[in-house]
């Protein structure tokens, strides 16, 4: 039993925060956000350089090899400086369906440019009344000749602006809720038929509503088998469940730190807040929450490494822990923090509304505590 | 004990429906059903509806202008004022800076400042937390020196709700450095048009404008502005600490919010069904119901006593902590009803344009509301100080 990192895991989480020390305080972050792309294009292909695009896949599909551990030092380390770079939507997500499922010619096309940097990709998989289940899904990818015709509606589509291209969830036969029947297709962003609307989230992310009317794609940009695509798709959004609750203890140990720092220098009734101990208390919580979440964090990270069959409870078991301390740590922080604690002006209160949206991405306490009693 | 309407309080929620009906303007009403921030204006056009109709000022003395309801009137009137969606009664002027006017003004005072006040014709706002003061607020360093006939006041308040909608402002000041620090703070009345006074924005992280920074700088304020001795603000300060206490805790609005998420989750599609067939989730909603029942009640238990000339008992302390806990859950439940489409952010411009809404059409406020409702622990005397509170003088610690 051992839970130390590699030397290289190390290195990687060192190459992230000396990155985030030096190119990403709150302040460029902020003015990334309020610019018009959201993020900055630069530094995504700074990341393609470190090797952080290609890192959590196979050398065969121009990887570096790494794993769910890999991933999980990456997106901690991006939470602790709250990256708003798309990594998950990019790399976790439309990269692994690819890398997964893709043919030959498909990852000749398009891995090496999603690696660099050039190409920006995102899975579209939410339907307005989908909430968190996969297997519900009414848009319809119908064969016309050698051509698929899709129809139908996709919700708060991750990186949506940005994207080039998206890889969308369709159902080729069978009813809204059956497995078996679902299918993925790449569709170019300026297809014919496909409008979006593109906006900000509350966490300074971006996404898309994207409506699809009478879009024909070829019959090559199926990804996989026709209508076999539900286990991939299910794997890969474990393995998304398990980066962005990486990303999420990556948050949680800031805030702690922040909170104790400002503790530690506000005075009121004489004396620094730190000294109250009905606050100290609660900041003794606050630490052993994120600690405990930590443990599941590496527990699920650990089990999806070995292919453990009982891998997708563990990591329901992580993110249902993440969404309730992620409650407590975010609604704490705030209130430790008084008022300054809701301004806009304080990283605290954007770390705050990060952790509220990641309580909700890919499933919250109530959908991953009902998985897990189901598995 | 008899907890049920008599007939005449029927007739008179009956009175209240029927003028609500006639009376709350179609525009106002359009903004607040749709979650459109409202204008100066907007706030001003309704409270005025409630002036001219003498309903405004319902607590006050009835020789000022109140209306000399029973207890069981007020709790029905803003009920109905909570079921029929109207705007928040902007509290500084009518519940704050009345009552203290009423009980510690002059004469003069009295009839130069409360008209105005029930009338709507004067906008207050409230000078109290300075940067370095907020839980410890007897700590507050803004300085007002007498000279002649005037006061010079000099510093910096800040979480000045609407200070930029503001004519007045009353504030917490000192006059006295050199004893024990609530014993030298007075209860002063500023002009905002006074040179010398600046507001400056603070955005909060729900994006809106709603609190300010509020600067003072050589202010000449009028000694005939000051309320009570030099030397009594903290005391006035209690007074109105422990009236803005009750009422914070929002019931009405808790009640009619939670009829509301009922609605939507009957409504709202989930999967081939809708968010009602999802268990976890009504669970939780009408444990809230429970919880706020049991708050309605104690908030009750407090005016009853009040009304029957004793002090507020224990419970009245309980009131703030209770409502807010509530307030904060109820905002969080509705985060949990919308799934992803709790995401997308909407500017107060983006609210107010025609634009199409993303996702359902409650959607757009519901984040903001639950980011902008953290501060309900923090403000009107954090939760924690609350809680010093009720050790100290409830139970005597």
């Amino acid at each position: 039993m051992d839970f130390a990192l590699s030397e290289e895991q190390k290195q990687v989480q060192e190459l992230i925060t000396q990155f985030i020390a030096k190119d990403y305080p709150f302040d460029v972050r902020e003015k990334l956000v309020k610019s018009e792309d959201g993020f900055s294009k630069e530094y995504w292909k700074t990341f393609g350089e470190f090797g952080l695009l290609a890192m959590p896949f196979p050398e065969g599909d121009g990887g570096f090899n790494g794993g769910p551990v890999d991933l999980m030092v990456i997106l901690e380390a991006f939470g602790t400086g709250l990256i708003v770079e798309p990594y998950i939507p990019n790399i976790v997500l439309a990269g692994n369906l690819l890398s997964k499922l893709g043919s030959d010619d498909q990852k000749k096309e398009i891995l090496p440019k999603l690696f660099s940097g050039e190409l920006q990709m995102s899975f579209a998989f939410t339907e307005p009344q989908s909430r968190f289940d996969l297997n519900d899904v009414t848009t319809s990818a119908k064969l016309e000749g050698d051509n698929y015709i899709i129809d139908g509606y996709k919700a708060v589509v991750m990186n949506g602006p940005a994207s080039d291209k998206f890889i969308v969830s369709c159902r080729t036969s069978g009813s809204q809720l059956d497995e078996d029947g679902i299918s993925l297709l790449i569709i170019d962003k300026d297809s014919k038929g496909l409008s979006s609307r593109d906006y900000s989230n509350v966490d300074g992310s971006k996404a898309s509503e994207v409506t699809l009317e009478n879009v024909s794609v070829p019959k090559s940009n199926l990804i996989g088998d026709e209508g076999k695509a539900f286990k991939t798709i299910s794997q890969v959004i474990d393995l998304a469940t398990l980066a962005i609750s990486a990303e999420a203890v990556g948050i949680m140990q800031k805030m702690n730190e922040l909170t104790l720092e400002y503790t530690k220098t506000r005075e009121q009734f004489g004396q620094t807040l730190s000294k109250f101990q009905a606050l100290q208390h609660r900041m003794v919580d606050t630490f052993m929450v994120h600690e405990q979440t930590k443990s599941l964090l590496l527990m699920a990270a650990a089990k999806m490494n070995d292919n453990a069959p009982d891998s997708s409870k563990a990591v329901s078991a992580l993110k249902f822990q993440i969404g309730s301390a992620a409650k407590l740590i975010g609604e704490e922080s705030i209130q430790l923090h008084g008022g300054m604690g809701v301004t806009e002006e304080m990283s605290i209160g954007h770390y705050f509304k990060r952790l509220t949206t990641i309580r909700t991405i890919f499933g919250n306490s109530d959908y991953h505590l009902k998985r897990y009693s189901s598995l | 004990m008899n907890l049920s309407f008599s007939p005449e309080d029927l007739k008179f929620q009956e009175e209240v429906r029927t003028f609500l009906e006639k009376n709350y303007p179609a525009d106002v009403k359009r903004k607040m059903d749709n979650g459109i921030p409202l204008e100066r204006e907007d706030h001003l056009k309704w409270q005025k509806v409630l002036s001219k109709k003498g309903w405004f000022a319902i607590n006050w003395p009835e020789e000022h202008g109140g209306t000399g309801w029973s207890i069981t009137q007020k709790h029905i009137f803003q009920n109905e004022l909570a079921a029929f969606n109207t705007p928040n009664i902007v509290p500084f002027g009518v519940s704050m800076c009345g009552p203290v006017i009423y009980t510690f003004g002059t004469e003069e005072q009295k009839e130069r400042f409360l008209p105005a006040i029930r009338d709507n014709d004067v906008w207050w706002c409230q000078g109290y937390s300075e940067p370095g003061s907020g839980s410890d607020l007897a700590s507050l360093k803004t300085k007002a020196e007498k000279k002649g006939d005037k006061y010079i006041v000099n510093g910096t308040k800040t979480w000045t709700t609407m200070a930029q909608h503001a004519d007045w402002i009353f504030c917490l000041v000192r006059t006295d450095s050199s004893g024990i620090k609530q014993e030298g703070i007075s209860f002063l009345l500023i002009d905002m048009k006074s040179p010398g006074v600046e507001v400056k924005p603070i955005i909060t992280i729900d994006g809106s404008h709603e609190v300010n920074m509020v600067y003072l700088d050589n202010v000449e304020v009028p000694a005939e502005n000051l309320i009570g001795e030099e030397g009594a603000g903290w005391s006035i300060a209690k007074f109105l600490l422990a009236h803005e206490r009750t009422g914070i805790g929002g019931i009405p609005h808790l009640k009619r919010e939670i009829k509301r998420l009922r609605e939507i989750a009957d409504e709202l599609p989930l999967n081939d069904g809708f968010l009602k067939d999802d268990d976890l989730f009504m669970d939780k909603l009408n444990k809230l119901e429970i919880d706020l029942l049991s708050a309605e009640f104690t908030e009750l238990r407090t005016l009853a006593a009040m009304s029957a000339g004793g002090h507020p008992g224990p419970e009245s302390s309980i009131l703030k902590i209770g409502g807010t806990d509530l307030q904060q859950a109820l905002s969080e439940l509705f985060v949990e009803a919308l799934g992803y489409y709790a995401h997308p952010f909407m500017s107060e411009s983006d609210l107010a344009s025609n634009e199409k809404r993303i996702g359902p059409d409650f959607a757009a406020t519901v984040m903001p509301h639950y980011l902008n409702f953290r501060k309900v622990s923090i403000y009107g005397g954090s939760n924690e100080v609350q809680r010093n509170v009720i050790a100290k003088a409830v139970l005597g610690l």
